[in-house]
């Protein structure tokens, strides 16, 4: 496949960027979006130009830290994965493709395709954990019962990666799949309801003070979601958020 | 509850429920306005109850109008700070595949309704409020006291045929407002999605049917008057 590229270029966040074309030859069909990249960065290398930075790592859809928005879509025209897990065959032969960072305002552009996402890292610190005693004598998980319902949802709930394609497909830019993922696996289970109401107000203050947009209920992020995060997390969310005020 | 009503999801809780407010003055506007095509009788002894009694006049009217203009002022509050959260745009952006229009454009179709809202209220409140509250006429009779004038003053309103396009483009937008809307509020409200399904099917229903209701007496008066 041969393919022009349509890159978002950026040397740093102060630099004011613009879109750049490149051609790239001779792409297999069963290369991952990634490794297309890849052969990009090194047909840039050998001219002596500088490679497009973009974000990856476990390259099988687990880390959540390949990110991009491709032809107007976070990870690309497939559903239910993530950049990596993006093939070639998704494409035909002498596409043009448009390749940009994930944009909001809580995500501000580092360098190229590369954003901060260290929004989402400070929404976790604010309250998606459990306090647990670890000194040695921890009783067996096992002994707290969980209803099966429960505890598929949570573990639904638990598959956010935290990658932001909810974030990058929002139209306001919103967070909250994000952060009704990560108070619901908690909200669902025994174990996140001594620390429930706190969770979910800082959690939310939090989510407020980073700048991210107000959910409107378009359903983009749910259907852009790599793990198929439900919007049934937000309404969840909203739920905990009222209850919690509520109490206190 | 200090600061609820300033977080993000304390405004949506807020939204939805004034939209639950308004789709519930909307479905008995339609009730009583739809008594005009069958019974002219109907609609006057209704009108002039719901114009003169105390507690529609002084506590559900001054409740309605909080209503109508907190949904447009926080939804325009909204739309600002939904716009600022994305400083710099995509260049490309194909929100049609992974959302409905009517979602992606409810300030749109929520500006029409508000130019709509205007005419509206030159149209039938201003008068009214004028005949009522300035002049002091509460007898709800003609000029020449033959009868309530309620009636007649809708059936005149429709003649213009700019107004009746003007109403139906309105209630168009309004079912496309409504098309999101409607299930929007509950998913706000934080129903679940099990009940969310047979919400939503209610809401597309309600939709339709209430704004082509509308739209159906504009015409029905209008055609009757010629």
């Amino acid at each position: 496949m041969n393919l022009t590229l349509k890159i978002w270029r950026q040397s740093d966040a102060n630099d004011k960027g613009k879109m750049v074309d490149y051609k790239v030859t001779e792409i297999s069909e069963h290369m991952s979006f990634l490794e297309m990249m890849d052969v990009l960065n090194e047909q840039l290398i050998n001219k002596g130009e500088e490679p497009v930075a973009f974000d990856h790592d476990c390259r099988e859809g687990i880390c959540g830290m390949c990110s991009m928005f491709i032809n107007g879509e976070a990870h690309g025209p497939d559903r239910g994965v993530t950049t990596c897990q993006l093939h070639m065959r998704m494409f035909k032969d002498g596409d043009t493709i448009t390749i940009e960072p994930f944009r909001a305002k809580a995500f501000p552009v580092i360098k190229d395709l590369v954003v901060d996402r260290s929004a989402f890292d400070r929404i976790q610190h604010a309250g998606g954990y459990i306090s647990v005693n670890t000194s040695g004598n921890t009783q067996d998980a096992n002994a707290t019962l969980i209803s099966k319902h429960a505890a598929d949802e949570a573990m639904d709930a638990a598959t956010c990666i935290g990658c932001g394609a909810c974030v990058a497909s929002c139209k306001n830019a919103s967070a909250m799949l994000f952060v009704g993922a990560k108070v619901s696996q908690y909200a669902l289970l025994p174990q996140g309801q001594v620390e429930a109401v706190d969770r979910v107000k800082n959690m939310v203050a939090q989510m407020d003070l980073e700048g991210f947009g107000n959910c409107t209920n378009t359903g983009a992020c749910e259907v852009e979601c790599p793990k198929g995060i439900s919007l049934e997390n937000i309404a969840r969310m909203n739920r905990e958020f009222l209850s919690a005020n509520v109490k206190s | 509850m200090s600061g609820f009503f300033k977080s993000s999801i304390g405004r949506k809780y807020a939204m939805a429920l004034s939209a639950f407010f308004l789709m519930f003055f909307l479905l008995q506007h339609f009730a009583i306005n739809i008594l005009s095509v069958f019974s002219p009788d109907a609609f006057n002894e209704a009108s002039h109850f719901m114009g003169t009694f105390w507690a529609v006049q002084y506590v559900l009217q001054p409740i309605l109008i909080f209503g109508v203009i907190y949904h447009f002022v926080m939804g325009f509050i909204l739309e600002a700070r939904n716009r600022s959260a994305r400083v710099k745009k995509y260049a490309k952006n194909n929100g049609a595949a992974n959302s409905s229009w009517m979602s992606r454009n409810m300030i749109y179709s929520g500006l029409c309704i508000l130019a709509f809202l205007v005419l509206h209220f030159i149209d039938f409140w201003f008068p009214e409020i004028n005949t009522k509250y300035i002049q002091g006429d509460m007898s709800g009779l003609l000029g020449n006291g033959e009868g309530f004038r309620y009636y007649e003053e809708l059936a005149h309103k429709f003649e213009s045929p700019l107004r009746v396009g003007a109403y139906v483009i309105a209630f168009v937008f309004l079912s496309l407002h409504l098309m999101h809307g409607f299930s929007s509020a509950f998913q706000s409200a934080g129903a679940s999605s099990m009940r969310k399904e047979k919400l939503q099917l209610f809401g597309k229903a309600y939709a339709i049917i209430i704004p082509l209701g509308f739209i159906f007496i504009a015409l029905f008066h209008h055609f009757n008057h010629h």
